[in-house]
């Protein structure tokens, strides 16, 4: 019973994480279409930002909690401008291209990224500081730590600002209606490019943060540490329907859970044949089977014609 | 205008043929280069029929390669008579099967793989085939790494070692060996590539009768709309897998002629980058154009090695202090031309010239 508390804790830890990624694919996609392949760079880069932040400020006595926030409000900006600059420069040119020239420049831009964070960060894994108090707290025989306390709070407050940016503001609804129809919303009055913009930069924003998160969960970065987030995130997104906020988060939280389950309990089921070393694939497996059931997603519309 | 295409082929042919021996006086690296260039023009090829021509995204390309990698490497390297004692008994002199059995076999089991892959995909359109082809890119990929244990099949990580190099049979040619020609010499990447230029040219052909053919007109039909295609009497069911099956083809060919001149495979070299590679070669050439499919192999195969010998030369690594080597350097400069070159022209730098007009606008 403990074990599976556990892996149902580590599950939500580890969706919570996927869930802000996946938002910022989501958003996008339902905007512009657009896989936004450079969105697990993001993360990358806001998490390695974070790291250089807490190094510079070893020696400055602060508490470590005032360290990790000032160090997750540099990695958000950071993030904002480079996700906004990506989008200036790599997609917004080839808005009226054929649809895989941007997917293209996106693979590039991620290509891009990790190379230049390579140059900047060097090749190395480094640890990343444990700032907040790290016993654990024991829940009917499962531990939480303060960390991952926080990751489960962040995120919902995170979503449930974002629910309301999208559903209560005036951006949001320029966002919604550019989603549904950008023709139609400029003629509105709405201006699509500010738009898009915003949605780059809000996304990113989402994947600094769920950087600072995983950083801190996992405890070491480096420049190859947004691939597989980004997939898996992505793959929520597509789990839970592509273009659906609600959607995102809610394949993002089963894709973690089924993924902490299905670590901890394949050695069993199998005898020991498979192992937790299979993990990466859960989500894989999950998406196809879903998939060929439900080709539009969990949450999902039906649209007949989106080739 | 006839003649004038008889000549420029008959220049290409005779460029192709002294090209090795060229390269070879500047040293067998610069052949070995122009080989795997050529085992990319094959993998683009392919890719261009599933991506070109049917408009499927497959992003999970390189899977069909490692299939045909690992069934020559697992056929004809000593791997599995040391580790199942059953096949050493079969087999006492070793597992040798010659090239030409395992080339069909290749072929057909790297399609039956494409078709098995098509099969749930059908129904899926654009992005979710995209993730869903690179998620059975990975599978195949995280299979090939962890099924060394409980029964070792593909030895894991450490990869097949002393893959069996190619010989013709009864003539007693060795690809592996250097030999001479005429007094001479031709090296063993050599003569590698004029295999691998036969099995290039040959794919051309295949390519181009295809485009023209029945089932060609049927692929770029469902490529530019599948309801209609359906409409006009296409079954669009089976002209889908045939493409991701005939396209899984060249990557198993492609896949076993890369283990046999690699004598060496691991899961590495199937990585969801290498997928990334072919797609942006076929894309950054001209989508469903063969000679833009065969530029934009060769640039991005060719162009980023001989980048790696200048930045060699030059001991970048020295003039950084460490933090550029040549292969960051390369990685580099894919990236900026995927970016660039999609910027400068979005439909690839050698695009069909009929597919401009045909180009689906976005239904917004």
């Amino acid at each position: 019973m403990d074990i599976l508390l556990q892996q149902i804790i580590n599950g939500l830890v580890l969706g919570s994480v996927y869930a802000l990624v996946a938002l910022g694919y989501t958003m996008v996609y339902g905007i512009i279409n657009l896989i936004n392949f450079a969105h697990g760079e993001v993360l990358m880069v806001g998490a390695l930002t974070s790291w250089t932040v807490i190094t510079l400020l070893t020696d400055v006595a602060l508490p470590g909690w005032l360290k990790l926030l000032i160090s997750l409000v540099a990695a958000v900006v950071v993030c904002a401008v480079l996700n906004f600059l990506i989008e200036k420069i790599a997609y917004r040119p080839l808005r009226n291209a054929p649809r895989l020239a941007p997917l293209i420049t996106a693979m590039g831009m991620s290509l891009l990224l990790q190379t230049l964070a390579m140059i900047i960060w060097k090749p190395n894994y480094k640890p990343y500081p444990i700032l907040l108090p790290s016993e654990p707290f024991n829940i009917g025989g499962a531990v939480i730590n303060t960390t991952q306390i926080l990751i489960l709070v962040a995120t919902a407050v995170t979503l449930a600002g974002l629910m309301w940016l999208v559903n209560r503001t005036k951006l949001g609804r320029a966002m919604r209606a550019t989603a549904e129809n950008p023709r139609v919303a400029a003629l509105m009055g709405v201006k699509p490019d500010m738009v898009i913009s915003a949605t780059f930069v809000i996304g990113a924003a989402l994947a600094a943060l769920a950087g600072v998160m995983y950083a801190a969960n996992y405890g070491s970065v480096q420049h190859t540490m947004g691939f597989l987030p980004g997939l898996k995130a992505f793959t929520a997104a597509v789990f839970g329907g592509i273009g659906n906020l609600a959607g995102a988060v809610v394949g993002g939280v089963l894709l973690g859970l089924i993924e902490a389950l299905g670590a901890g309990y394949i050695g069993t089921l199998t005898g020991g044949v498979l192992g937790s070393n299979y993990q990466d694939i859960f989500a894989f497996i999950v998406l196809i089977l879903v998939l060929t059931v439900r080709p539009q997603g969990l949450l999902g519309e039906r649209i007949a014609d989106r080739a | 205008m006839m003649k004038n295409k008889l000549l420029i082929f008959l220049a290409a042919a005779v460029l192709l043929l002294v090209l090795p021996s060229v390269a070879q006086y500047a040293g067998n690296f610069w052949v070995r280069i122009i080989d795997f260039a050529l085992l990319y023009v094959l993998l683009a090829l392919g890719l261009n029929i599933v991506v070109g021509y049917a408009g499927l995204l497959d992003l999970g390309y390189i899977a069909f390669y490692a299939v045909g990698a690992y069934m020559f490497g697992l056929l004809a390297s000593p791997h599995l008579s040391e580790t199942f004692p059953a096949i050493r008994a079969l087999f006492p002199g070793g597992l040798h099967t010659p090239l030409w059995v395992v080339i069909p076999l290749g072929a057909a089991i790297a399609g039956m793989f494409g078709v098995l892959l098509g099969a749930p995909t059908l129904k899926l359109r654009g992005d979710y085939l995209a993730i869903v082809t690179l998620g059975f890119g990975e599978i195949i990929r995280v299979f090939l790494n962890n099924l060394d244990a409980p029964v070792n099949i593909t030895n894991g990580p450490k990869g097949l070692l002393q893959i069996d190099s190619l010989k013709l049979p009864f003539v007693g040619f060795d690809f592996g060996k250097n030999g001479e020609l005429f007094g001479l010499p031709v090296s063993s990447v050599t003569k590698y590539y004029f295999l691998f230029l036969a099995v290039v040219v040959v794919s051309v052909v295949i390519c181009y009768r295809l485009e023209r053919s029945r089932i060609g007109r049927a692929w770029m039909a469902i490529r530019e709309d599948e309801t209609a295609a359906k409409a006009m009497g296409i079954n669009t069911r089976n002209m889908k897998l045939l493409a991701f099956g005939m396209g899984a083809t060249f990557g198993g060919v492609s896949g076993v002629l890369f283990s046999t001149f690699q004598n060496f495979i691991s899961p590495e070299s199937f990585a969801l980058q290498e997928s990334v590679m072919v797609v942006a070669m076929v894309v950054l050439g001209g989508i469903g154009h063969i000679p833009g499919v065969i530029l934009g192999a060769l640039l991005l195969a060719a162009l980023p090695e001989v980048l790696r010998w200048v930045s060699g030369e030059l001991d970048l690594q020295m003039l950084t202090g460490g933090r550029l080597d040549a292969a960051i350097l390369r990685q580099l400069l894919i990236a900026l031309a995927m970016i660039a070159i999609m910027l400068a022209r979005p439909r690839g730098l050698w695009p069909s010239p009929e597919h401009g007009k045909a180009a689906p606008t976005p239904a917004t």
